[in-house]
């Protein structure tokens, strides 16, 4: 019988557990989870703290999961280095577990620059956990004067949901806009817009240049004052265990399309891992749910001796606020179609006969024909792209494709 | 499993399957009360071209990526019907960004609502078919979807 081991209790992980399951019935498998929780719904967290939900819904899978998968958790541990050659994993307190195949699907760490007088702000907090969410809970009152620093898709999510909960919102960042990774310049001003219409206050490109307890001194001379601080500066890919055991790592840990590490028998997904971005070609950390889920999935099926691939990873966000939803995807060049009012803006970007990604604010509906083209490179010239770029919608696509996708005639 | 299809010549545009969508899973047992002067949230809609029209519902995907996707885990696989759990959904809306087909779309209150072919409801097969006035969308075993 064949022993799996997979590092983290994420999605990433429960992927993996369906994948494994998907092929083996019968393997032993065993999670190594820091946290002590079962593997619930990460970006649910802001959503907690505006009330649109609680931690018993936001358990990701049934209560039963991991008894009906077979699988043994280990709460509370840490796996702290790999022996490749026994193909052990040692965990914090010294103990040895035998694997056939590992999945490290670590995820990642918030990253906290070394503000100077940082450690003398007592309510400081960071987003990534629903411990974390919990914290800050607490750490709130309605009087609470809330700096956030970061206003990417963390800190922006950690302000929209306890906005209504605290005094006043302040969100700083260096990049000069909202939502830096995934908007460009007029996209994020609109954002910013609404978001200031909501109450919240921006200080962009601006840092901090040092901290007393309740007040930032910003490089731009600026001082704010504040009660609780939430640091969302950014994450760093948890890759210390493959780098230690001598396997390629970058920002992240590299993996190919199967998933696999330059270690054998070792395999990565998540936010841990780099991999190919399909809509670029290039490398990189896709730390989004959907490709942590789908890397799982796929890691688990070769961990059981499967042969999958999956190689249409592209970076894709949906994502509200107050309402106004911005969904993006893919990669940002080539040439631009433009569609704006006052509230809604819809890029198109296309290249060598490929919508190549778009940024949607306001006008989310059907936009999944559009990803589903980058993703399956659909070429431009096979579609009715004059439509398409109008409305996202199925007329666009010729008769034949259309009776295969709604006739079910193959 | 039997599932949707369409016949996109055999379509009138009439949209009665969008009214009978609605009234289908309103729980209401008069038309006329469901949907009188309402704004209606049904969940297939009619997609119109310059000389073609069909109705759009959920292809009920083998492989559904808006599962795979969903990040509150509300979205999940019932006897091969893809359900939601309005419980669990925050509307976030990721499903709409990944459904190929263009079929999903929130309810009025922003929470995601999606074809479980009325078995659920007390119309028991669904209801878009059933009304359809010129068999241009059927219920049937056709082989597994994509």
């Amino acid at each position: 019988m064949k022993k799996y081991i997979i590092i983290g209790n994420g999605v990433a992980a429960a992927g993996c557990i369906e994948g494994i399951r998907s092929v083996d019935r019968t393997g032993e498998i065993t999670v190594i989870s820091e946290e002590n929780h079962p593997v619930y719904c990460r970006p649910l967290i802001s959503y907690y703290l505006e009330g649109k939900t609680d931690p018993q819904r936001m358990l990701y899978r049934s209560p039963d999961f991991y008894e009906k998968n077979g699988c043994q958790v280990l709460y509370g541990e840490r796996a702290v280095r790999l022996c490749k050659e026994s193909k052990q994993v040692e965990l914090a307190d010294g103990s040895l577990h035998p694997y056939d195949a590992l999945c490290i699907a670590a995820g990642s760490t918030p990253f906290v620059p070394p503000f100077a007088g940082l450690e003398t702000v007592s309510r400081k907090y960071s987003f990534m956990t629903l411990d974390n969410a919990l914290a800050l809970e607490k750490g709130i009152t309605p009087e609470s004067r809330v700096l956030i620093v970061g206003a990417g898709l963390i800190g922006l999510k950690c302000a929209e949901g306890i906005c209504g909960r605290v005094a006043s919102v302040t969100v700083c960042d260096l990049a000069g806009r909202v939502l830096s990774s995934i908007l460009d310049d007029e996209c994020a001003a609109l954002m910013q817009r609404h978001l200031e219409q909501k109450g919240m206050e921006f200080a962009l490109g601006d840092s901090a240049a040092r901290f007393e307890d309740g007040r930032a001194y910003m490089q731009s001379g600026r001082i704010i004052d504040f009660d609780v601080l939430v640091l969302a500066v950014g994450v760093r890919p948890n890759i210390s265990l493959i780098k230690e055991a001598g396997g390629d790592t970058g920002r992240g840990i590299v993996i190919d399309s199967c998933m696999r590490t330059s270690l054998p028998d070792i395999y990565a997904a998540g936010d841990c891992a780099e991999g190919m971005d399909a809509s670029s070609g290039q490398q990189r950390v896709l730390a989004i749910w959907p490709n942590a889920y789908m890397q799982g999935y796929t890691a688990g099926q070769n961990m059981a001796g499967s042969h999958a691939a999956f190689d249409k990873a592209i970076p894709m966000n949906s994502i509200g606020f107050f309402g106004l939803h911005a969904m993006t995807a893919g990669s940002y060049e080539g040439d631009m179609y433009e569609e704006k009012t006052e509230t809604s803006i819809k890029r198109l970007f296309t290249k060598d006969d490929l919508l190549k990604g778009f940024i949607l604010i306001g006008c989310k509906e059907r936009a999944g024909i559009y990803t589903s083209m980058i993703r399956e490179k659909t070429p431009v010239s096979s579609v009715n792209f004059e439509l398409l770029k109008k409305t996202a919608s199925t007329t666009a696509f010729s008769p034949d494709i259309r009776r295969k996708k709604f006739g079910g005639v193959v | 499993m039997k599932r949707v299809f369409v016949n996109e010549e055999w379509c009138l545009g009439c949209h009665l399957c969008e009214y009978n969508c609605a009234f289908a899973n309103s729980g209401l047992s008069d038309m006329a009360l469901a949907l009188k002067g309402k704004p209606i949230f049904p969940r297939i809609h009619v997609e119109e071209g310059e000389k073609i029209s069909y109705a759009v519902s959920c292809r009920h995907c083998e492989d559904p990526i808006c599962v795979r996707c969903c990040i509150a885990g509300a979205l999940h696989k019932e006897d091969g019907v893809i359900c939601v759990d309005q419980n669990k959904c925050v509307g976030c809306l990721t499903c709409v960004l990944v459904c190929p087909y263009g079929a999903l779309a929130p309810n009025e209150d922003g929470i995601m609502q999606k074809c479980e072919l009325c078995l659920q409801n007390a119309c028991g097969e669904p209801a878009c078919a059933a009304g359809c006035p010129n068999n241009a969308i059927v219920y049937e075993e056709r082989g597994a979807a994509e």
